[in-house]
């Protein structure tokens, strides 16, 4: 055993996990309700900051609101844990579990930086920024996605209620639609790449130009800029795809609420409410970084700034992160700009868009890209 | 190679270990209260529950279903096939773009007949 591997992903992975995305899920909810406030002329949360009257102080530190979410994580552990009488209790235990373990997987393959260069602890070989770094990056993702379906579908079913049975069959059919067209708009990227590999693409990208604006390296060549326009095609059908895998506010129709209370999560209350909330968000940022590393570079810095170096020192290593990191905030203040600006589709014309308009426009744009790359090789 | 995927079962354990973990949390801290039969019914709205707790639901969702098979696995062909496009073009093989049209022809064909039957219009 290569007990330097284990031990080394072990870190890794409560890095990315406890370190990233539960905080970033906990503050977007946050930056959400805030956003949300701000765009409706209201307040929003400012209140929870120290509370120092509880020690004995004369006022509380209201911090702009921004402890709000560690309430809200302690409040929902404290909230009694109610399973009703009508429920089918075994799936109605693993459905939340179901939904927010594969959301949580799904971040093993992003490479969340290129390398880090820790010789001053004495190892000496530079540790690779990703989790797990498999030749299959996409197809991963698409296939442990999927599986949040099951979660979904099981927590409707087995909470033996109307509202949120109808929830579990609307997200399923609409998540299984939005699949197809998510696996068609990559192809075009995997055809220009040849690769499957999500750190091979990103370092290629940070070499030659990132996809959406190739302004260095290779990126110069009237092929990439002849390859800009089924890339944009394709950037447009996978995100709005994303949205709707993550049942968010144009397609949130399973959990709409002036039709089905809350959707599939109607019956469930306290910590298991909240893994149903805390996949919902954590797919969303890994969708974002996904976005990122397949459209936008991932890790790398515009202008193929320090692609040059071969060994990367520490600091180089620290910034890819950063620049990571901030790419994917960005992308969920877009998220969450749409949700609270665009009204909800109706079912007809949410199941008309994925099957009959990007199901035929992502078919035509891989022909479109195929083309181009015959044409112009 | 399948060293690649060590981390991976890592990763599934924690994850799993932190759903279970959680959900253990709040059945030791969380506050438990009384049952009741009003507590007990399904939630709607506040309302006493109408009608059955699984009605019955369009077909057209099962036909969704089928047909995503259909068209998913046309997808999963698609990707061995794009990872090898371009070193089959650089060595001037267009038969490669050529057989893909035909074999996604056939099943566009299908797809028009999907269209025609009206299996994916939802309107009525």
């Amino acid at each position: 055993m290569d007990w330097f591997l284990i031990t080394s992903s072990i870190i890794k992975i409560i890095g990315v996990v406890f370190l990233m995305i539960l905080p970033l899920v906990a503050y977007s909810v946050y930056a959400e309700r805030r956003v949300s406030a701000a765009i409706q002329d209201r307040v929003g949360p400012n209140r929870v900051g120290i509370p120092l009257t509880l020690l004995g102080g004369k006022k509380d530190i209201p911090f702009a609101g921004l402890l709000q979410p560690l309430a809200d994580g302690l409040k929902f552990l404290l909230k009694e844990d109610y399973t009703p009488a009508h429920v089918n209790k075994f799936y109605f235990w693993l459905a939340p579990a179901l939904t927010m373990v594969p959301a949580l997987l799904t971040c093993a393959v992003l490479p969340f930086g290129s390398e880090l260069d820790l010789s001053f602890l004495g190892i000496d070989k530079p540790i690779p920024l990703v989790i797990a770094d498999l030749n299959v990056g996409p197809l991963f993702i698409f296939a442990i996605a999927s599986l949040s379906v099951y979660g979904i579908v099981l927590a409707g079913w087995s909470s033996n209620s109307k509202y949120p049975f109808f929830g579990g069959v609307r997200s399923s059919s609409q998540m299984i639609s939005y699949e197809i067209a998510l696996g068609l708009s990559v192809i075009p990227l995997i055809m220009i790449y040849g690769e499957l590999n999500l750190t091979k693409i990103v370092t290629f990208q940070d070499q030659h130009g990132w996809l959406l604006l190739p302004l260095w390296g290779e990126g110069l060549s009237l092929e990439r800029w002849l390859l800009l326009i089924p890339a944009c095609i394709s950037f447009i059908i996978f995100t709005t795809s994303i949205f709707a895998e993550t049942n968010r506010l144009p397609f949130d129709l399973p959990e709409c609420e002036t039709e089905l209370v809350a959707g599939y999560h109607t019956e469930y209350s306290s910590m298991k409410f909240a893994l149903f909330f805390l996949g919902e968000y954590a797919a969303m940022i890994v969708g974002s970084g996904l976005i990122v590393t397949l459209f936008f570079g991932g890790w790398s810095i515009p202008f193929g700034l320090g692609s040059g170096l071969e060994a990367k020192p520490l600091w180089l290593g620290l910034l890819h992160m950063l620049a990571f990191f901030l790419k994917i905030v960005v992308f969920i203040i877009f998220f969450i700009f749409v949700r609270w600006t665009i009204p909800r589709f109706r079912y007809d014309q949410l199941m008309r868009l994925g099957w009959v308009f990007f199901f035929e426009i992502a078919l035509a744009n891989i022909f479109l890209a195929a083309g181009i790359l015959m044409f112009t090789k | 190679m399948l060293e690649n995927y060590v981390p991976v079962l890592i990763h599934l354990l924690i994850a799993c270990g932190f759903a279970g973990a959680t959900l253990l949390l709040s059945v030791l801290l969380g506050k438990s209260g009384a049952r009741n039969p009003v507590k007990d019914s399904a939630y709607e709205c506040g309302m006493l529950p109408v009608g059955e707790s699984q009605p019955r639901f369009s077909v057209k969702f099962y036909l969704v279903a089928m047909l995503f098979v259909i068209f998913d696995i046309e997808v999963v062909f698609l990707y061995p096939w794009a990872v090898v496009f371009r070193d089959f073009i650089n060595d001037g093989a267009h038969i490669i773009f050529w057989s893909m049209l035909s074999f996604v022809g056939i099943l566009f064909i299908a797809y028009i007949y999907v269209l025609r039957k009206g299996a994916l219009d939802w309107k009525n």
